[in-house]
C-alpha cells in the first residue's frame, strides 16, 4: 500500500519509512508561527518549560499583523509583547509595521516555507501553506509555545480525501470559487480531521495565488490540512525565494484515501457563501437581490497580486456605487508595492475605494471597516460566522475578488458580466 | 475526577467567534474572556453560568480560529466540562494541552436538555445524568492523550521532558 503526500511528509519528519492514518507521531518543525493574538499567550506558556531559548532563532516566526498598526493600547501591548521577545531571542522573522504583511500571504512570499516541510502555527490558516506542496496546520498557543521549545509536535497521522476537479475554468472563476464550491458541497465538517488533497486538470492550470486561496480555506471544511503535489508552477514560484533546501513529495498511485471526490470544474459558476456558514453557497446567478453595505478585497485568502489584478480589471473607469463602502487590503508591502506600481491603486481610487495598509483589519472585526447593527457586507475573506465584522446582528457574504469588484459597482450581489 | 453540574445546551457548528468573539481578543486574561464566554450564541451567558456547569452541543464545537482563548474563556467561566456530538480538531487540541475535559459523546449530546443535572466522570468516559437516570459513554482518549492529561496539560508535560533530557 502506498502513501498520500501527507503521509510521506509527516513519515520523513517522524524519522519514520513509514505512517499510517490515526498513527500518533512527533514530527520535527520547520517553522512555528505566531501572530500578535495568540504568540502572547504562547510566549507566557514558553517561559514554563524551562527553556531559555527557542529551539532554532530561525525558524520561529512572528508576525504581528491581526490588530496592527495597534488599534488600541491594549492591542499595543499584545504587539510588544511579540517585539521584545523577538528581540531577547535575537529571531530573524520577526516583521515590523512597514515591513509586515498578513502571515499567510507574507511567509510563502519571504521564501520561509518550501515544499516538504512540515509548519505548525497559532492561527487556523496555517493550512495555506500546503498550496507549496508542505504539510501545514493549525494549532493554538500552547502547541506553539511547545513547539518553540523543543522544535517538534505531535501529530495524529491524519486520513486524506483526494479531491479531483476536472475540466476547464469558465471566465472569472479561480480558486475561491472552486474551495467555495468544495465546502458547500461536503459542509464545513465535511474534512474534519482530514488532509484535503487538491488534484486534477484544474489545479494543475491554477495560479500559485489561487492555490493559496484554496487551501487557505481547507479549515473551512475542518479539515487538518490542504495540499498540492508541487509542480512547474510550485518550482518557479519557490526557485531562488526559498534559501533552505526543500524537497517535492508526491502521493503514489496506490495511496489510500478515505474518499476520492470528483468535482467538474468546467461547470462551476462564480461562488457566494451566504451568513453564517462558509458551506452556505450558491452560484452567483442564484443569489437573487441582496443589497449590501460594505465590500472588502482583501485577506489571507484573496489579498495577493492576482485578486487585486482581478478586482482592478473589473473596477477600470468605473465607481463605486454611492451607497457602498468598498476597502481594499493589500495581503503584504511587497503586494501593495506591486499594485502601487502597476497603477491598480489609481483605479481603485478614482473608482471611490479605500486603499488601506497590508493588516487583518475587518476580516476578523478588529477594526479598519467594522460593521454596524443591521448592516451586510461581502467579503473576499474566509469566515463569515455570526459577529465575525463586527455587530453580532451583521452579515457577510464570502465570495472572490470578481464578484466582489462588481457588487461594489452594482450595490448588491453581482456577477462579473453584469458589469463587463 | 467526577465533575458535576447543570447542563447548558448549543447548537451544532458553535464557532470560536461565537465563543469568544475577536474584539476581546485584546487581552489575554482569562477572567476578562470569561466574562464574554458564549456571548454572540448567548448574551446572558456569562451571567447565567455558574461553577461546575457543563455545555452541552451538537456536531462540531469550536469549528473556526484556532484562537485558545475559547477554551480558556470557557475554562474561566467556571465551565467543567464540554459534551459534544464532535469537535474541530484545533480546539479538541487546545483543549487538551490547556486541561479542560471534553467528552465527545453523539448520545450524550442528543439525549441531554438544558437544565439537566449531569455529572462526569471525564477519566473513565462515563456520562450520568441525574434528572433522567440515564448514562452514555464517551470515547476514551488516547494513552498519549491521557499522559498530558495527567500531566496536566502539555506544557506540564514539556517541562518534564525538558528537566530530563537537561
Ligand atoms: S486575514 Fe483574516 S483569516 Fe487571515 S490571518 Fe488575518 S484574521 Fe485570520
Amino acid at each position: 500500500m502506498g502513501m498520500t503526500i501527507t503521509e510521506k511528509i509527516l513519515a520523513a519528519h517522524a524519522g519514520l519509512d513509514k505512517v499510517e492514518p490515526g498513527q500518533l507521531i512527533n514530527a520535527k518543525l520547520d517553522v512555528v508561527l505566531g501572530n500578535d493574538i495568540t504568540a502572547p499567550v504562547a510566549i507566557k506558556e514558553f517561559r514554563r518549560t524551562g527553556k531559555e531559548k527557542v529551539f532554532d532563532k530561525e525558524k520561529v516566526v512572528l508576525v504581528p499583523d491581526h490588530f496592527t498598526p495597534n488599534k488600541d493600547i491594549k492591542s499595543a501591548e499584545q504587539a510588544k509583547i511579540l517585539r521584545d521577545f523577538a528581540r531577547e531571542q535575537e529571531l530573524t522573522n520577526y516583521f515590523e509595521v512597514g515591513r509586515m504583511g498578513i502571515e499567510h500571504c507574507l511567509l510563502p512570499e519571504q521564501g520561509l516555507v518550501g515544499p516538504g516541510d512540515v509548519v505548525i502555527g497559532a492561527d487556523s490558516h496555517t493550512c495555506t501553506y500546503g498550496a507549496l506542496g508542505a504539510f501545514a496546520t493549525g494549532v493554538g498557543s500552547t502547541d506553539m509555545a511547545a513547539g518553540m521549545a523543543l522544535g517538534e509536535a505531535w501529530f495524529k497521522v491524519p486520513e486524506s480525501i483526494k479531491f479531483i476537479y476536472h475540466g476547464k475554468l469558465q471566465e472569472w472563476v479561480a480558486g475561491k470559487d472552486l474551495i467555495l464550491y468544495t465546502i458547500g458541497k461536503i459542509g464545513v465538517d465535511g474534512a474534519r480531521y482530514q488532509a484535503m488533497e487538491f488534484t486534477g486538470e484544474a489545479i494543475e492550470s491554477l495560479s500559485m495565488d489561487s492555490r493559496f486561496t484554496m487551501a487557505n480555506m481547507a479549515i473551512e471544511a475542518g479539515g487538518k490540512n490542504g495540499i498540492i503535489a508541487p509542480d512547474r508552477i510550485t518550482e518557479e514560484y519557490v526557485k531562488g525565494r526559498v534559501k533552505r533546501p526543500y524537497k517535492f513529495y508526491y502521493s503514489d498511485s496506490d495511496a489510500r484515501y478515505s474518499q476520492i471526490i470528483d468535482i467538474d470544474a468546467a461547470l462551476i459558476e462564480p461562488q457566494v457563501a451566504f451568513p453564517h456558514l462558509p458551506e452556505n453557497t450558491r452560484g452567483i446567478s442564484e443569489a437573487g437581490l441582496v443589497l449590501i453595505d460594505q465590500v472588502i478585497i482583501g485577506s489571507c485568502t484573496n489579498g495577493r497580486l492576482e485578486d487585486l489584478r482581478m478586482a482592478a480589471g473589473i473596477l477600470k473607469g468605473k465607481k463605486v456605487h454611492p451607497e457602498i463602502r468598498l476597502i481594499i487590503f493589500p495581503g503584504t508591502q511587497q503586494i501593495y508595492l506591486d499594485a502601487m506600481r502597476e497603477g491598480l491603486f489609481e483605479i481603485f481610487v478614482e473608482a471611490g475605494a479605500v486603499v488601506s495598509t497590508p493588516t487583518c483589519g475587518p476580516c476578523l472585526g478588529g477594526h479598519m471597516g467594522i460593521l454596524a447593527k443591521g448592516e451586510k457586507a461581502l467579503a473576499t475573506t474566509n469566515r463569515n460566522f455570526v459577529g465575525r465584522m463586527g455587530h453580532p446582528e451583521s452579515e457577510v457574504y464570502l465570495s472572490g475578488p470578481a464578484v466582489a469588484a462588481a457588487s461594489a459597482v452594482k450595490g448588491r450581489l453581482a456577477a462579473p458580466q453584469e458589469v463587463i | 475526577m467526577l465533575l458535576r453540574g447543570k447542563a447548558w445546551k448549543f447548537g451544532n457548528d458553535v464557532d470560536t467567534d461565537a465563543i469568544i468573539p475577536a474584539r476581546y481578543l485584546n487581552t489575554t486574561d482569562p477572567q476578562e474572556l470569561a466574562e464574554h464566554c458564549m456571548e454572540d450564541a448567548d448574551p446572558d451567558f456569562p451571567q447565567k453560568v455558574s461553577k461546575g456547569d457543563i455545555i452541552v452541543a451538537g456536531k462540531n464545537f469550536g469549528c473556526g480560529s484556532s484562537r485558545e482563548h475559547a477554551p480558556i474563556a470557557i475554562k474561566a467561566a467556571g465551565v467543567s466540562c464540554v459534551i459534544a456530538r464532535s469537535f474541530a480538531r484545533i480546539f479538541y487540541r487546545n483543549s487538551i494541552n490547556i486541561g479542560l475535559p471534553i467528552m465527545e459523546s453523539p448520545e450524550g449530546a442528543a439525549a441531554i436538555e438544558e437544565g439537566h443535572e449531569v455529572e462526569v466522570d471525564a477519566k473513565e468516559g462515563k456520562i450520568k445524568n441525574l434528572t433522567t437516570g440515564e448514562t452514555y459513554t464517551a470515547a476514551p482518549f488516547p494513552d498519549f492523550m491521557r499522559q498530558i492529561i495527567s500531566a496536566g496539560g502539555l506544557i506540564n508535560y514539556v517541562a518534564e521532558r525538558v528537566k530530563k533530557d537537561g
